[in-house]
C-alpha cells in the first residue's frame, strides 16, 4: 500500500472488519478505487458485501481498520463522507406518497444543492432516466425498474464523487437489468462519478472495470473481468460421465488437475480444449455422456478461488422474498 | 446564508473547500425539510383525515351521550354545577386531547415504518447531524395532531361549549405544547422500535393508559391513592387539564366548579402556566432522548 496509490484513490481501504457479536461479517478487507471506474463487489449473499458498504458510506462503525471515501477518513468525519457519496440501496428507500419530482427536492434540499440549480438539475436528472413524463406521479404508481432509474437520478443529484450501489438490479426482470446498465455505464462518462457497486450476478459483473471477488467476509481476488478469467487459465470443460467418482481419477491424470464436482457434472479447466475433447473421450474407461467446453467465465472464476459456484436458486429465492416484501410495501405506503 | 462554495459541478473534488461539518443553519434547513415532507403527506391523505375524525366523533356523540343520560340522576360535576353542564361538555376538552395523543403517537410512529420500507435510509445517510431528524419529525408529528385537535373545535357548538376568541387564543398553544410533548415522547420510542411489531404493544401499554389516566374522560380528583399516583406520573394529564380548564372557563363555568376537577398536586391547584411547563420540560427531555437515540450507530 504506496502512498501515491493512496493518494488518488477514490475509495481506500486497510484491515478493514467488522464484527457483530461472534459473527466475522468482514475480515480484513483491503481496497483501492480509482476515479471514473466502475468497481464492482462480487460475491453471494451473506459474503460481507452490504456490510462492507454500510461501512463505507457511515452506516455502521467498523471493528478493525480504516477507510477513506474522497479522501475523507470514515469514522473521522462522517457528515464529510456524506456529502460526497450517493447511494442506491438494496431495497428502495424512496417516499412513495410523494411524486418523483419530491423526492428529488427533498434530497435536493437535503444535500444542500444551491436553489437557483435545483429545478435544472432535477429536470436533468429525471431526463436521464427517462422519466421527465412521470415527474409530477406519486412513487407508490411506478415499477421496480422505474423506482430504480429515480434513485439513480437521486443518487446523482448533489454531483457526488462516488455512486455506491447496492444490488442495483436485485428483483428486476432481466430487460429491466439490462436497461438500469445501459445508465449505469453512462455515469463515470457523462458526471465523473466512480461507482462502487455489489452484485452476485456473474453476468453483471462483466460491466465493471475491475472486480473484487469476497467470500466469507474476505477478499479472494481483484481485477478486471479478463485479469480475472486468465487466472482459470485455457478452457472449461464440463463432463458428465456414467460415473463421476470412478471418472475423477481418471480425468485428473489427462488434464493434469483434479476435476471439481458440480451439480452432477465434472468441471476441469485445460489449455485446450478442442485438442482435450477427443483423448478424453478416447483414453477415460467410464463412458462419457456428455461433454462441452468454453472459454472461462467470472463463475469459473468464483468456482476456482472458492470451491463453489455462486448459486443462482439461492438468489432466486431471495429475490422472490424480496419481490414478496416489495408488493406488500407498496399496498403498506397505499395506507 | 449563501453557499460560499458554490458549485463544483464536473470539478475534481479533491479541493473541493467543504462548509464545516457540523453548524446550525444545515441543522436547521433539514428539520425543516423533514418537518414538511411529514406536512406535506398529511395533507395529502385525505382518507387518513376523515378517519381521524371519526374516532373523537363517536366518543363525543356516542359515548358521552350515553353516559350523559346514566349520570344525569346523579349529577355529575357536584352541587353547583349549571343546570346545563353535561357529561359531553366535561369531555369535550378531554377528547380534543385524546385527538392529540393518538395523532401524536401515530404521526411518531412513521419513523418506524420509514426505518421497514427504506426512506428513513435516505435521510439517515444524508450529510445531516441526526437531532434534525429526532426534532423534525416531533415538530411534524406535533403539526399535524395540533390540526387534528382543534379540528375538533369545530363541534364546540353542537356538544353546546360556548367558544370566546379569548378561550381559543389561549387553546391553541395550549394544544400545542401537549402535541409536542407526546410527539417527542413516540419519537423517543420509535428511534428505538424496529419493526411495526412493537407498535401494538405500544398502543396497549402505553397508549391506552396515558389515555385512561390523563383524566380526559373523568375528573382527576377524590381517586384512590395509587391511582392518584398513577395520573399525576401520566404526562398527558398536564395537558388536559389546562386545555378543559381554558375552554370550560370560556363556555362560563364558574371557577370553583373548575378547581374541583382540576388537577392537584398535595391538594394545591397548579396554574394554567405551571402544567404547560411541566408538558413543555417533559417534551424537551424526552426528545433529548430521542436525539441520543438517533445518533448512535452500530
Amino acid at each position: 500500500m504506496t502512498t501515491a496509490a493512496s493518494s488518488d484513490a477514490v475509495i481506500s481501504v486497510q484491515g478493514l472488519a467488522k464484527h457483530f457479536g461472534p459473527v466475522e461479517a468482514v475480515r480484513g478487507i483491503d481496497l483501492e478505487v480509482r476515479p471514473g471506474e466502475i468497481f464492482g463487489f462480487l460475491g453471494p449473499n451473506g459474503a460481507g458485501k452490504t456490510t462492507t458498504i454500510n461501512i463505507l458510506c457511515t452506516l455502521l462503525h467498523a471493528t478493525a481498520g480504516r477507510a477513506t471515501v474522497a479522501g475523507i477518513d470514515v469514522e473521522h468525519d462522517p457528515a464529510g463522507v456524506r456529502s460526497r457519496i450517493g447511494l442506491v440501496f438494496q431495497d428502495p428507500s424512496l417516499d412513495g406518497q410523494l411524486t418523483a419530482q419530491e423526492n428529488l427536492e427533498f434530497h435536493a434540499f437535503v444535500y444542500d444543492v444551491p436553489a437557483a440549480e435545483r429545478a435544472a438539475r432535477i429536470a436533468s436528472a429525471l431526463e436521464m432516466v427517462d422519466l421527465t413524463d412521470r415527474a409530477k406521479s406519486v412513487v407508490m404508481t411506478f415499477s421496480g425498474g422505474m423506482k430504480r432509474r429515480l434513485e439513480i437520478a437521486r443518487g446523482i443529484l448533489h454531483t457526488p464523487d462516488v455512486l455506491f450501489l447496492d444490488e442495483p438490479t436485485i428483483g428486476l426482470d432481466p430487460q429491466t437489468r439490462r436497461h438500469i446498465w445501459g445508465y449505469l455505464s453512462e455515469l463515470p462518462k457523462r458526471h465523473g462519478v466512480t461507482i462502487f457497486m455489489t452484485t452476485h450476478y456473474m453476468d453483471e459483473a462483466e460491466y465493471c472495470d475491475r472486480i473484487a471477488i469476497i467470500d466469507h467476509g474476505q477478499i479472494q481476488a481483484v481485477g478486471t473481468p479478463d485479469e480475472l478469467k486468465s487466472m482459470v487459465g485455457g478452457d472449461v470443460v464440463t463432463i458428465t460421465t456414467a460415473d463421476n467418482a470412478a471418472a475423477a481419477g481418471e480425468i485428473a491424470v489427462l488434464a493434469g488437475s483434479d476435476p471439481i464436482a458440480d451439480n452432477g457434472t465434472l468441471r476441469v479447466e485445460v489449455a485446450d480444449g478442442a485438442a482435450f475433447v477427443p483423448r478424453l473421450v478416447r483414453e477415460t474407461s467410464v463412458e462419457v455422456t456428455s461433454v462441452a467446453f468454453r472459454r472461462p467465465s467470472l463463475d469459473d472464476v468464483f468456482l476456482k478461488l472458492t470451491g463453489r459456484a455462486i448459486r443462482e436458486e439461492e438468489a432466486g429465492s431471495t429475490d422472490a422474498l424480496r419481490m414478496m416484501g416489495r408488493a406488500w410495501m407498496g399496498r403498506g405506503q397505499g395506507r | 446564508m449563501s453557499t460560499p462554495n458554490g458549485v463544483m459541478a464536473g470539478a475534481p473534488a479533491v479541493a473541493a473547500r467543504r462548509r464545516p461539518s457540523s453548524t446550525l443553519w444545515p441543522t436547521l434547513r433539514a428539520i425543516y425539510i423533514i418537518w414538511y415532507r411529514d406536512v406535506l403527506r398529511f395533507w395529502r391523505d385525505r382518507t387518513r383525515l376523515l378517519a381521524t375524525f371519526a374516532q373523537p366523533l363517536l366518543y363525543l356523540i356516542i359515548f358521552g351521550t350515553g353516559l350523559s343520560s346514566a349520570l344525569s340522576g346523579s349529577a355529575f360535576g357536584g352541587a353547583g354545577a349549571p343546570a346545563g353542564f353535561s357529561y359531553t361538555q366535561f369531555i369535550f376538552p378531554g377528547i380534543i386531547g385524546m385527538s392529540v395523543l393518538f395523532s401524536s403517537i401515530f404521526a411518531a410512529m412513521s419513523i418506524v415504518w420509514d426505518r421497514e420500507f427504506g426512506f428513513l435510509k435516505e435521510v439517515l445517510v444524508a450529510p445531516i447531524d441526526r437531532s434534525a431528524v429526532a426534532i423534525g419529525k416531533a415538530l411534524g408529528g406535533a403539526t399535524q395532531a395540533m390540526f387534528q385537535g382543534l379540528i375538533l373545535l369545530l363541534l364546540a357548538p353542537v356538544v353546546g361549549v360556548k367558544l370566546t376568541l379569548m378561550s381559543v387564543l389561549t387553546v391553541v398553544p395550549l394544544v400545542f405544547v401537549l402535541a409536542f410533548a407526546l410527539s417527542a415522547m413516540g419519537v423517543a420510542i420509535a428511534s428505538r422500535m424496529r419493526s411495526m411489531q412493537g407498535f401494538q404493544v405500544v398502543m396497549n401499554f402505553l397508549m391506552m393508559p396515558i389515555f385512561f389516566l390523563s383524566g380526559a374522560l373523568f375528573p382527576l380528583g377524590g381517586l384512590p391513592g395509587w391511582m392518584t399516583f398513577l395520573t399525576r406520573i401520566d404526562p398527558a394529564a398536564y395537558g388536559m387539564d389546562p386545555i378543559r380548564r381554558v375552554l370550560l372557563d370560556g363556555a362560563g363555568l364558574p371557577p370553583a366548579v373548575l378547581d374541583r376537577m382540576g388537577l392537584t398536586i398535595g391538594g394545591t391547584i397548579l396554574p394554567i402556566i405551571g402544567e404547560a411547563g411541566i408538558l413543555l420540560a417533559f417534551g424537551v427531555v424526552v426528545l433529548g432522548i430521542a436525539v441520543r437515540n438517533f445518533r448512535v450507530r452500530d
